[in-house]
């Protein structure tokens, strides 16, 4: 069976929770899954590389991802891979194609299935923001592909059999001077398995406190924003969910006052379940809905979120 | 200073899609099309950087004839000029049979800076900018939110999952542009019949040689007809009801 190479992210000593999913994913189309896992902490998180037969950790900083780049495409030579893996995280989504690039290939981003197929692989990967879904084939050298988080399994089982020291990734052309963390435990709207959103129907920027706090109540949920009230400044297009935002498909999606637009649709409407809160009984977002509420989201959200923090507190 | 901005024709994003006749392509009956919504912030970082460190603005794109209504748009924004790979399927084109194409033509004409979306919103693939600096073997700097160029070297800020990354980078480089890096101006009447008049090429783009093959094209699955629960406040019980015990999600 092909080997498959894995890019394997980690923070404080522990794989991502994506990463899992990638090597989840990696791991049900080959039996050979080599992680790769770069910069430092990656020898102490390589024995949670769930699902890999072995780990391959490159030395340095990897804070140049032209140079971090150059290193595991060279993995990717070395092992003779026909496939190579990242989440669709914004490393893995830097990387990924700048690796392909490397290896002669093409890359396949955000990917929501991948299968071993032959010789080859398969993949299928949402078009339009979702409004099509395209099964497709690679017949490249190496068939590069990102996957889409909240898609996949994590993987579970052993940690890779053996744990190597790779390369020393080089100083490259592209330096990281300066990281600004967003706050702790602020989830973005692409890893959330619960979303809730607001749109224009809150009517002023300081009303998203009720979407706010109804997330906070979920405890592990991230806001979300329509277009409308990201062009109009009242939230970051980081939390923009839609076809020139971020195409979501989290367990939960909670819409609150969005009238559900073409573009807000396609990016929201793979979710497991979806709640919409509108005073307009005609919105289009109710044709998606599997639950909806007509009614005045300032009446409604409120009380809403009181309810939630009750059953969150009987745990 | 030569800066290059790379655009795309696509369908608008208020589409309707549907499948074609053979199960594999996008049904382009009816469909219109525009610049890449990323692109025009491309463009618009193309012309401020002209503006501040002098120079010339070209905009590059592969894609069918009817695309110089697309790079004229651009041009008028503030551009110097355009180039067309016409291509009719362009559209067919996978990410690196795309970025081999551009650089064969960024080999001839050459750049010190190239711009582009950071995704364009048909195929979603957000590739060809870093597949592009990968070939040429430039510096590549994804999902600008912030750029800062002087004449040999850059800074620019990046939108990460964890929040803002901030690198520095020699030129040449590959710069893929993210919503918040500016607002595209309109172009006012005067770019726009000064644009009629700049110089655009139209060369042939070499054939494709496609990696990627369309196995099938679907609608994503149709959703289940939901319900309304109720009206106002009243209906949140009902609701978490069905959250708890239907949808099982609570």
């Amino acid at each position: 069976m092909s080997i498959l190479v894995v890019l394997v992210e980690h923070a404080d000593g522990a794989v991502k929770r994506a990463s899992l999913e990638a090597l989840g994913a990696g791991r049900s189309a080959s039996d050979d899954v080599v992680a790769v896992l770069v910069g430092g902490g990656a020898r102490e998180a390589a024995a949670g590389a769930l699902g890999a037969t072995r780990a391959i950790c490159l030395g340095g900083d990897a804070t140049s991802p032209d140079s971090t780049a150059t290193a595991i495409a060279a993995v990717v030579k070395e092992t003779g891979a026909k496939a190579f893996l990242a989440s669709a995280t914004s490393t893995g989504r830097d990387l990924a194609p700048r690796v392909a690039a490397l290896v002669s290939s093409t890359i396949l981003s955000d990917c929501t299935a991948f299968d071993a197929d032959g010789d080859g692989f398969t993949v299928k990967r949402p078009w339009l923001a979702g409004k099509l879904i395209a099964t497709l084939k690679s017949n490249g050298p190496v068939c590069c592909a990102t996957l889409r988080r909240n898609a996949f399994p994590v993987a579970e089982g052993a940690g890779p059999g053996e744990i190597a020291d790779g390369a020393e990734i080089d100083s490259g052309k592209v330096v990281l001077t300066a990281l600004t963390e967003k706050e702790r435990g602020k989830l973005d709207v692409s890893e959330a398995s619960v979303i809730v959103s607001g749109g224009r129907g809150l009517k002023e920027s300081e009303h998203f406190i009720l979407v706010e706090d109804l997330a906070a109540a979920f405890g592990n949920a991230a806001v979300g924003a329509s277009r409308a009230v990201v062009d109009a400044g009242w939230r970051p297009h980081s939390e923009q969910v839609g076809q020139t935002g971020k195409t979501v498909a989290p367990q939960l999606y909670v819409a609150i006052g969005i009238s559900g637009a073409i573009q807000h649709l396609a990016g929201m409407k793979t979710s497991k379940v979806i709640v919409a809160i509108n005073k307009d009984a005609d919105a289009p977002i109710f044709k998606v809905a599997d639950y909806g509420i007509v009614g005045d989201a300032f009446e409604v959200v409120p009380k809403l979120t009181e309810e939630i923090k009750r059953i969150k507190a009987q745990g | 200073m030569n800066i290059v901005a790379l655009i795309k024709r696509v369908p608008t994003t208020d589409l309707v899609a549907k499948v074609g006749g053979d199960g594999k392509h996008l049904d382009t009956a009816g469909v219109q099309y525009g610049v890449s919504f990323y692109d025009k912030i491309a463009v618009e970082e193309a012309v401020k950087v002209k503006e501040q460190l002098g120079g010339e603005v070209t905009i590059l794109t592969i894609g069918p004839a009817a695309a110089s209504k697309d790079v004229r748009e651009c041009i008028a924004m503030g551009a110097d000029k355009g180039v067309i790979l016409t291509d009719d399927a362009w559209a067919d084109r996978d990410a690196l049979s795309t970025a081999t194409t551009l650089k064969a033509k960024l080999d001839e004409i050459g750049a010190d800076v190239v711009l582009c979306g950071r995704v364009a919103t048909d195929r979603d693939n957000a590739a060809v900018g870093p597949l592009l600096a990968g070939l040429l073997g430039w510096a590549c700097v994804t999902d600008v939110v912030e750029l800062e160029l002087g004449a040999t070297d850059g800074k620019a800020r990046r939108e990460a999952d964890t929040g803002v990354e901030e690198y520095s980078f020699p030129l040449p480089a590959v710069i893929t542009c993210q919503k918040d890096l500016n607002e595209p101006r309109k172009a006012g009447l005067k770019g726009i019949m000064a644009a009629k008049k700049k110089p655009l090429e139209e060369v042939p783009a070499p054939a494709a040689e496609n990696q990627v093959e369309v196995v099938g094209l679907e609608l994503p699955p149709a959703r289940q007809e939901g319900r309304i629960v109720g009206e106002g406040a009243d209906a949140i019980p009902a609701l978490i009801e069905a959250l708890q015990n239907e949808a099982k999600v609570l």
